[in-house]
């Protein structure tokens, strides 16, 4: 009995995979659980075991081809079995999926995709994306029908259509049920009613929207995920202190984050693979640190970059981002001022917080979010010491830089930190 | 084909100048005609415009006659009626261009020329939907109790139209001062007229209302239709009562000029025959060249002068600026046209 | 004032205009002799004789044409027509002759001139005979369309209508004519052309009605006052065509919500441009879709029951209203 030998799908998310290398050449002998062909996905690479036993007689994709899940990779059967059915079947499904060849083609190159076979594609059901159900209900969702005279009151009176149930035909927000909304107070306008809990209607400003275009850019299909470390600033503070003192007279004062600037420019230069950018269909590696600051302005958040950090020293880093902070806050900033950074810093330490992850900024990989500075008692060679201690968290785009590869790059940080001479290693 | 309703000397007792002037207007008719019909083929003139070279013996012999009191209505093959009305040249042709300066402010077009201060009251387009214009025009010469007269024009078509009937029988009860001056030139567009009415003779309708009087004339001897139109007038002057002429003429062209002039309904001989034998300008010359009226230095002259007020109508209309934007919403109603602003965003 | 009927308002009206201008004669079938087919003439004849009261054939295209030529020449025709029904025989004579004239003389004619007689619903006459045609003529540029619901608005306008020096379309309403009325004796007394009047006060919903369904109308206003407590403001555009529509806007705006009803049929009919003008000129005022109550979108049937039901009711006024008020 012939056994197909497919590209099972071996993870939730997994949607194609590449064929490593086949362990078996046509016209082996294989027994069933034999390993006959490797295969990466998303997350490792698998050995895929076949079900069955007789010979390899078909291999259909070839080393190095990507195809989608559901796709026949190659057929066990006996040697004498008439496999004709199962290669029809493929052949069958192949013109049903022409969007394949073109995923093969774009993640192998194009001598290896001319040589995946048609037949290897799957049949239609396995692998059609369930994308279409996911549109619906968002079509709904934006809108309210509300009379023009309704909306034209509730805009004056800044009332959310969206907290209002309508009374009129068919739901219908008319005049009296603003009307209700307002005599019952804006507080608690008809709480109890309707999916949504309350909130107040603000209009979104122009950056208010360029961020949630932004960013919502970011949670959706970027992978994060965070490494928190905690850095003793004890000499950081103290070289601070020096520098200032130094520097005095001539009018320059250096921050904690120019210094943090600074020396996350220096982590990133020597751990070139976390200053990077998923593109797409390839991941860009930086030859330049511009590290972005985050800046809240009474709008929102704006991050103007500074650019080549790593080849600029403390006292320029400080002044150029005193004129960005400044400019950013009077709006004054051009684009090409606010955007590109290849690594950002947010530091919500002056409001005091702990720790916090931020939201990777694209086309960024990474964000470090820096909390406050607090005298922690920590165990130092048995004895507790209180330290000025620094929490920060490293968001990563799991696309392009790994967990080990930011803790690297997070332990570097810290060293370079807690002992500022590292800088000049 | 002629029947003489009155017998009076071959030339009316009228002196020379009145015939050479009546030979000027039927040259003024025929080359304002062959100009329109050029212009119209450059493009200067636009939409259906309607020639009415061949019937100038029609309109000159029933205009000539009239006082300046009396009105004349006709349906859209107008150019010539409002020339000898007395039109400006220069305002019909102003009008055919479409121009500010025209009779209409280049509002009406070829087929809707009018001229109050010449008793012209149009220039009709729907085929016979200007009888009972006329009749109305009769009443009131009736209401008002004076002795004027309106002529009214219309094609052979229009003798079998409903408006037709409707308007001769009022003509007739009301006994009203109109003259039906049907211009039977054989063809109602491409359709011969026994093709359409069934009676031989198209005045023979008058018989229909008791004390109209029904003529069918020569229409290519202008001095034929004026004698048999002046018996007419006095009959509505006098009597109040209102005649058919039926006046049998040709047109030498199409239709209108995007009519093919010959083919499925005509032959070209056809055509060609009338031009040659019956053309009412030769033979009102021939007539005048026999009686010593006229030679070939007075043609000259009348052509010459001809020329020149055609030239110059084209010259006029040429200049007069097409009609302002405004223009549109002007003319339609005595007053300002209400909200138009409102409802027309976009002009 | 005194309380007449619809057809003596309209009497009076050619009464005083005929003596107070010489130029203005009435034309049409049964007009002289007979009195009028619905006495709206009785007596003119013998005061003004034939000439000015002229009894015609029934030719309607040819006496709506000879009202034309008059009117070029500087007459001040009355042209009654039995029924508005019958006018369709005349449509060329109002539309392309009437309405037109003065546009494609470039100015040279005018006409004065008013068409009139007795339009919409009558009682079981039957679908020729039966129908109210106000849109087609609202539709043309050139005529002006009148029609008045009281006696008091038809003296007024008509006599307005006949000392317009454009064409008028004057839609009396067939079973109008016994309609009482205080109207004014005063033979200076004149009503408007293209102006509104709120026949009825109201806060909720503003209802537009012309001629007999403005009758409906009040009743109806009189309905969801004591039924549902609603106040209904009712307005007469008693001109179509140039309609007064500010004082419409300005009732919506107030009321935020309009019921439009006619006796005409519904596809392009008055009410649609009504619509028009307030989605346009009143869009956010709305609280509420406008609602229309028209006549059926049938011919007019002879049986009773059917012909009853194709008529604007008032409890179909009522429905709309509540609905508007979103009080169902």
């Amino acid at each position: 009995m012939a056994t197909r030998i497919m590209m099972s799908k071996l993870s939730p998310t997994m949607e194609e995979g590449r064929v490593l290398q086949w362990l078996k050449q046509e016209g082996d002998p294989v027994e069933s659980g034999d390993v006959v062909v490797e295969v990466e996905t998303d997350k490792a690479t698998m050995e895929v075991e076949v079900m069955g036993s007789g010979v390899l007689r078909k291999i259909i994709v070839a080393a190095d081809a990507t195809v989608p899940t559901g796709t026949l990779l190659g057929i066990v059967a006996e040697p004498d079995e008439d496999i004709s059915t199962i290669l029809a079947e493929a052949d069958a499904a192949a013109p049903a999926k022409p969007a394949v060849a073109a995923t093969a083609s774009s993640a192998v190159d194009s001598d290896i995709a001319a040589r995946t076979p048609a037949e290897a594609l799957p049949e239609a059901p396995q692998t059609m994306p369930a994308a279409p159900a996911a549109a619906a209900p968002e079509q709904d969702g934006g809108r309210v029908k509300a009379s023009p005279l309704a909306r034209r009151i509730a805009d004056e009176r800044g009332i959310s259509l969206r907290q209002i149930r309508g009374t009129g035909s068919g739901g219908r927000i008319i005049k009296r049920d603003i009307e209700a909304a307002a005599s019952a107070g804006l507080a608690a306008p008809l709480a109890d009613v309707g999916p949504e809990a309350p909130y107040q209607r603000v209009e979104l400003s122009q950056i208010r929207k360029a961020i949630a275009r932004n960013l919502s850019q970011s949670l959706g299909p970027i992978p994060h995920f965070y490494l928190t470390t905690e850095i003793d600033m004890t000499r950081t503070i103290e070289l601070r202190e020096e520098l200032n003192e130094s520097l005095e007279s001539r009018g320059v004062k250096i921050g904690i984050n120019d210094i943090l600037v600074k020396t996350a420019a220096q982590a990133l230069l020597q751990h070139p693979n976390v200053n990077v950018s998923f593109a797409g269909d390839h991941i860009r590696r930086f030859s330049r640190v511009d590290v972005g600051i985050a800046v809240a302005v009474p709008d929102g958040l704006i991050t103007p970059v500074l650019r080549n950090v790593g080849h600029k020293g403390l006292e320029q880093i400080a002044g150029e981002s005193r004129d960005l902070i400044a400019r950013a806050r009077e709006k004054k900033l051009a684009p090409e001022e606010y955007q590109g950074a290849t690594f950002t810093i947010s530091n919500l330490g002056m409001y005091g917080i702990d720790e916090f992850t931020a939201v990777i900024n694209p086309p960024a990989a990474t964000i470090l979010a820096v909390g406050a500075i607090t005298d922690r008692p920590i165990a130092t060679d048995g004895a507790i010491e209180v330290r000025p201690r620094m929490r920060v968290t490293l968001s990563c785009d799991h696309r392009a830089v790994d967990g080990a590869m930011g803790a690297e790059f997070l332990a570097t940080f810290r060293a370079m930190l807690e002992n500022p001479l590292h800088m000049v290693l | 084909m002629a029947t003489h309703i009155t017998e009076s000397d071959e030339l009316l007792g009228l002196d020379r100048d009145a015939l050479i002037e009546m030979l000027r207007w039927m040259i003024l008719g025929r080359r304002f005609e062959e100009k329109s019909g050029e212009m119209y083929q450059i493009g200067e003139i636009g939409g259906f415009c309607h020639l009415y070279i061949g019937q100038e013996a029609v309109a000159v012999g029933a205009i000539s006659p009239l006082r300046e009191d009396d009105y004349v209505i006709t349906a859209y093959r107008d150019h010539v009626h409002a020339l000898v009305s007395g039109m400006d040249a220069n305002a019909i042709m102003a009008e055919l261009l479409g121009r500010i300066d025209g009779g209409s402010r280049g509002k009406g077009g070829s087929m809707h020329l009018f001229d109050r201060s010449k008793n012209f009251l149009g220039g009709h387009a729907i085929v016979g939907g200007h009888l009972p214009v006329a009749v109305g025009v009769g009443y009131s010469i009736r209401y008002r109790d004076t002795d004027a007269v309106c002529i009214c024009f219309l094609g052979d078509s229009v003798a079998n139209i409903g408006a037709f009937n409707e308007a001769l029988n009022m003509a007739a009860l009301f006994r009203l001062p109109v003259v039906f001056v049907i211009e039977n030139n054989r063809y109602g567009m491409g359709t011969a007229v026994h093709r359409a009415a069934a009676i031989r003779n198209l005045a023979d309708r008058a018989c229909a209302y008791e004390g109209m009087h029904g003529w069918t004339i020569d229409g290519m001897d202008v001095l034929e239709v004026r004698r048999t139109v002046e018996v007419a007038v006095e009959r509505a002057r006098n009597d109040k009562m209102p005649t058919l002429i039926e006046a049998n003429c040709y047109r030498f062209v199409g239709h209108s000029m995007s009519d093919p002039n010959y083919g499925h309904y005509r032959t070209k001989e056809e055509v060609h025959h009338y031009k040659l034998k019956e053309d009412p300008i030769k033979r009102f010359i021939d007539i005048l060249t026999k009686h010593s009226l006229i030679n070939e230095t007075d043609l000259k002259r009348i052509e010459s002068e001809v020329k020149q007020i055609v030239e110059e109508s084209v010259e006029f209309a040429k200049n007069s600026p097409l009609p302002e934007p405004q223009e549109l919403y002007t003319d339609i109603y005595s007053g300002a046209y209400p909200d138009i602003k409102r409802r027309d965003l976009w002009r | 004032m005194a309380v007449i009927a619809y057809r003596e308002a309209l009497n009076q009206a050619l009464r005083e205009e005929m003596r107070r201008d010489a130029d203005v004669f009435l034309m049409g079938e049964e007009v002289g002799a007979y009195q009028g087919a619905y006495k709206i003439s009785q007596g003119l004849l013998e005061e003004f004789g034939e000439w000015r009261v002229r009894d015609v054939p029934i030719a309607e295209l040819g006496f709506t044409g000879l009202g034309v030529g008059a009117a070029m020449v500087g007459l001040r025709p009355v042209i009654e027509f039995m029924t508005w029904s019958f006018a369709l025989l005349a449509i060329d004579g109002i539309v392309n002759a009437a309405a037109k004239m003065r546009y494609m003389s470039g100015g040279q004619f005018k006409i004065p001139i008013t068409f009139r007689g007795p339009s919409g619903a009558a009682n079981q006459v039957g679908a020729s005979h039966s129908q109210a045609l106000d849109s087609w003529y609202a539709h043309v540029p050139g005529l002006k369309v009148v029609a008045p619901a009281t006696a008091r608005d038809a003296k007024g306008l008509l006599k307005s209508a006949i000392r317009d020096d454009d064409p008028v379309v004057f839609l009396e309403g067939e079973l109008l004519y016994a309609a009482k009325d205080d109207v004014p004796e005063d033979e200076d007394f004149l009503l408007p052309i293209g102006v509104s009047e709120i026949k009825r006060s109201g806060k909720d919903v503003t209802i537009v009605a012309h001629s007999r369904p403005l009758h409906t109308a009040l009743r109806a206003a009189e309905m969801l006052e004591k039924q549902d407590g609603i106040s209904a403001e009712v307005i007469d555009p008693r001109t179509l065509r140039p309609m007064d529509i500010d004082t419409i806007l300005e009732s919506v705006r107030k009321t935020n919500r309009c019921v439009i009803v006619e006796e005409g049929w519904p596809i392009c009919g008055i009410g649609a441009q009504i619509v028009d003008d307030i989605q346009r000129e009143a869009f956010d005022d709305l609280d509420a879709p406008i609602l229309r109550v028209t006549g059926a979108d049938a011919p007019q049937p002879y049986a009773r029951n059917l012909e009853q039901l194709a008529f604007p009711q008032a409890d179909f006024i009522v429905n709309a209203a509540r609905r508007v008020c979103y009080q169902e």
